[in-house]
């Protein structure tokens, strides 16, 4: 999936994460910020980098700031943010949930 | 009516649909039913975020033996197709259609359930669906409503929707809601599905909430929409069967046991007649009493 404009999605209230996602010539890089980014930062990052490869997406930049999220908050918010960016929100990658 | 006999249904607890920490928090509070919201409480800019997240909620979160309800958004909104699908794929045990106002409303859904289905591979009519009603054209379609799928697991009175529908609004004493919530009920009992009753928003005053539930209780709902997990255990103890409820119950199931051992289909007990309704009656109040902790296994009376 084609990353076509800088999307966010999710908040920073409590249990939350918020994704910036936008374009990138190639590869992904994720810049974290979270407060247990010591003991969980490798795990969130993986749960991102996860759902993007499934989703298809090769080429972006995330930006990420977590307040606690759960791995299925953090897989949800990155949909989300990927389907706003790539423009499909209205036809959802059913093979990915 | 779907097959959800003697379900317990007091407690439907509203949790918006776009909240992580509400959402991962909802199956401690002890709810009967946990509805999900991805309507009112929803932002139009937030509608895909918040199906996602309850979409994986259910996926990885354990709700216990609580019900699992989705409320999606309307069908004369852009969101309801993709509200529906991805529900359904989701697995949830129940799709609640908002502004319900006719048989053909309610038709559509079972419909665009039963394709979601078939599309992602759920056994076929896994997924049940409840209406609410939240107009005076609701209301004067409730039988109908109720009775136009068998997926109907049951229906509920919205009253914000429906007293602004009527040009009034909320009373502390609620008789602007008397007619609606008698046509709910009754609507709800011939078509043999559950009958919800609406929130009660101030959660100041402690008084009245009990007043209101003691009052649907008597009317006959199953129980209660609640906003606020405070409320749970409120509702729960106005469904509390007595003591003496419980042991008259008892007797009336060991009598009518000892009947059917004999052979006999009526009985009387103490001098009175014993038969199905008050058997139906009693069957309630043991499992109202299993809920609420007074009973053990084989149904003796705990003392508190």
């Amino acid at each position: 999936m084609e990353i076509k404009k800088t999307a966010i999605a999710g908040t920073l209230e409590s249990s939350d994460i918020q994704l910036m996602i936008s374009q990138a010539d190639s590869g992904i890089t994720i810049d974290l910020q979270s407060d247990v980014k010591k003991v969980f930062g490798d795990q969130i990052e993986a749960v991102i980098t996860t759902t993007l490869k499934a989703m298809g997406v090769t080429a972006a930049k995330v930006k990420a700031v977590d307040k606690g999220a759960l791995d299925c908050v953090i897989k949800a918010r990155t949909i989300a943010a990927v389907q706003r960016a790539a423009e499909t929100t209205d036809t959802p990658a059913w093979e990915v949930l | 009516m779907a097959e959800n006999e003697e379900r317990l249904r007091r407690t439907m607890m509203f949790v918006p649909g776009n909240n992580p920490a509400m959402v991962k928090d909802a199956g401690i509070y002890g709810a009967d039913s946990i509805m999900f919201d991805l309507e009112d409480s929803v932002s139009l800019p937030e509608k895909d975020a918040a199906r996602l997240l309850v979409y994986e909620a259910l996926q990885t979160q354990d709700y216990g033996d609580a019900e699992m309800v989705v409320r999606v958004n309307g069908q004369d909104t852009p969101f309801y197709d993709n509200d529906v699908k991805a529900m359904v794929k989701a697995g949830i045990d129940v799709i609640r259609l908002p502004k319900a106002e006719s048989t053909e409303m309610v038709q559509k859904l079972d419909a665009d359930i039963a394709a979601a289905e078939k599309q992602f591979g759920r056994e076929a009519g896994s997924t049940h669906l409840m209406a609410a009603i939240e107009s005076a054209k609701g209301v004067l379609q409730a039988a109908n409503i109720a009775a136009a799928s068998d997926r109907m697991i049951g229906i509920a009175l919205s009253a914000e929707d429906y007293t602004t529908d009527m040009k009034t609004h909320r009373y502390p004493d609620g008789r602007e809601l008397e007619f609606a919530r008698n046509m709910v009920l009754h609507a709800a009992r011939a078509a043999g599905v559950a009958a919800f009753d609406t929130v009660f928003t101030n959660m100041d005053d402690t008084e009245g909430f009990y007043r209101e539930t003691e009052y649907i209780h008597q009317l006959g709902f199953d129980g209660k929409s609640l906003v606020n997990p405070r409320q749970i255990p409120m509702v729960n103890k106005v469904y509390e069967p007595t003591e003496a409820e419980i042991k008259n119950a008892r007797n009336v199931i060991n009598a009518i046991q000892e009947a059917k051992l004999k052979g006999s289909g009526v009985i009387s007990m103490n001098g009175q007649m014993v038969d199905r309704p008050v058997v139906l009656r009693a069957q309630r109040v043991m499992k109202l009493a299993k809920a609420s902790n007074l009973v053990d296994e084989e149904g003796n009376y705990l003392e508190k």
